[in-house]
């Protein structure tokens, strides 16, 4: 009988152990990055100028453009926080305005399709894991 | 009768599980980025959209970028001005001095089909094998290949991909390898 009683609190306890884990593992799953894998917010000048943070999905960029677009043609420097762009630089047709000018891509008129990030938002990568700059790993 | 109430908690998470494991992209309503309240949502292309139809991986945006545009999913632009001169190199360049890790192979194919010589060389890397003192310490505060490795490239979890080169078995030298012909690699 003690027998018996011991090998099941034995077997209570695997099982609590096993269980634990399972529901450690389900409880981090839940938990992940913000924004996806280097989402870029731009907040250099967006707030100060009373316009909500502008949100840029590396991704999406990527599936039409290569890197050396950007980042070899039109001038952006590869850190994230570097370049300082202003509308006005848009409409004269630099960095996003080089596109974004009604032909490529939609019109500086779409403000808010572009300015769509949460107030408060500081400049620099959102979803990477991590190398927005010097070190934060 | 412990057990059953862990039974119940592991039930109750089992959904959330369920849902995360679906969702590998988060909504842009709640990536913690968008405002929810934004008239974007729901005209900006969600990520798992795009992102389902493309190869899968295990790390960053959960999409192997490098397949996808060899494989021809995506057929991204190389440039927006007609005069701009298209660069591509495939040459590797063996990394040895990397301690007890295996030795680093670096493929320039993968890189030139992507970005352009100017991006890396002579800012970011002297254009001179075994020139530049690349570490991981660097790498990890954002220097050399972590410009953009661990930022939009695939993370720096992902060791083995660079450390790719087994010493033992590497017969050849290390440094710049003979550069290969490269006719079938401009589109």
């Amino acid at each position: 009988m003690t027998h018996d009683v011991t090998q099941l609190s034995k077997k209570n306890t695997r099982h609590r152990s096993i269980i634990l884990f399972f529901c450690t593992l389900s409880g981090l799953s839940c938990f992940s990055v913000l924004a996806e894998y280097a989402d870029v917010v731009l907040n250099r000048n967006a707030e100060f100028n009373d316009m909500p943070p502008v949100v840029f999905p590396h991704w999406f960029h990527r599936i039409r453009f290569r890197c050396k677009v950007c980042h070899h043609e039109l001038g952006f420097k590869m850190r994230a926080g570097s370049n300082d762009i202003t509308m006005g630089d848009i409409i004269d047709g630099k960095y996003c305005g080089m596109c974004h000018n009604g032909e490529i891509a939609w019109s500086v008129d779409n403000c808010e399709l572009c300015h769509s990030g949460k107030p408060g938002l500081k400049t620099g990568m959102q979803g990477s894991n991590e190398t927005s700059g010097p070190g934060r790993w | 009768m412990k057990l059953t109430k862990y039974l119940a908690v592991l039930l109750i998470l089992l959904p959330c599980n369920l849902v995360a494991v679906q969702q590998h992209w988060k909504s842009l309503i709640n990536d913690g980025v968008h405002d929810p309240t934004s008239p974007a949502i729901g005209i900006l292309q969600e990520p798992s959209q795009a992102f389902s139809l493309l190869p899968a991986d295990t790390a960053g945006n959960k999409v192997s970028w490098v397949r996808a545009l060899r494989e021809q999913y995506i057929q991204p632009r190389t440039n927006i001005f007609p005069e701009t001169k298209i660069n591509v190199l495939d040459m590797d360049i063996i990394m040895d001095r990397t301690g007890e890790m295996p030795m680093v192979r670096f493929p320039h194919k993968a890189h030139t089909e992507w970005l352009d010589c100017e991006n890396c060389h002579d800012d970011i890397f002297i254009e001179i094998a075994d020139a530049n003192p690349v570490n991981m310490f660097a790498i990890l505060a954002g220097e050399y290949c972590g410009r953009c490795h661990g930022a939009v490239a695939f993370p720096l979890t992902e060791c083995n991909r660079c450390h790719s080169v087994d010493r033992n078995t590497f017969t050849g030298q290390p440094g710049a390898q003979p550069e290969k012909d490269l006719t079938d690699m401009l589109n």
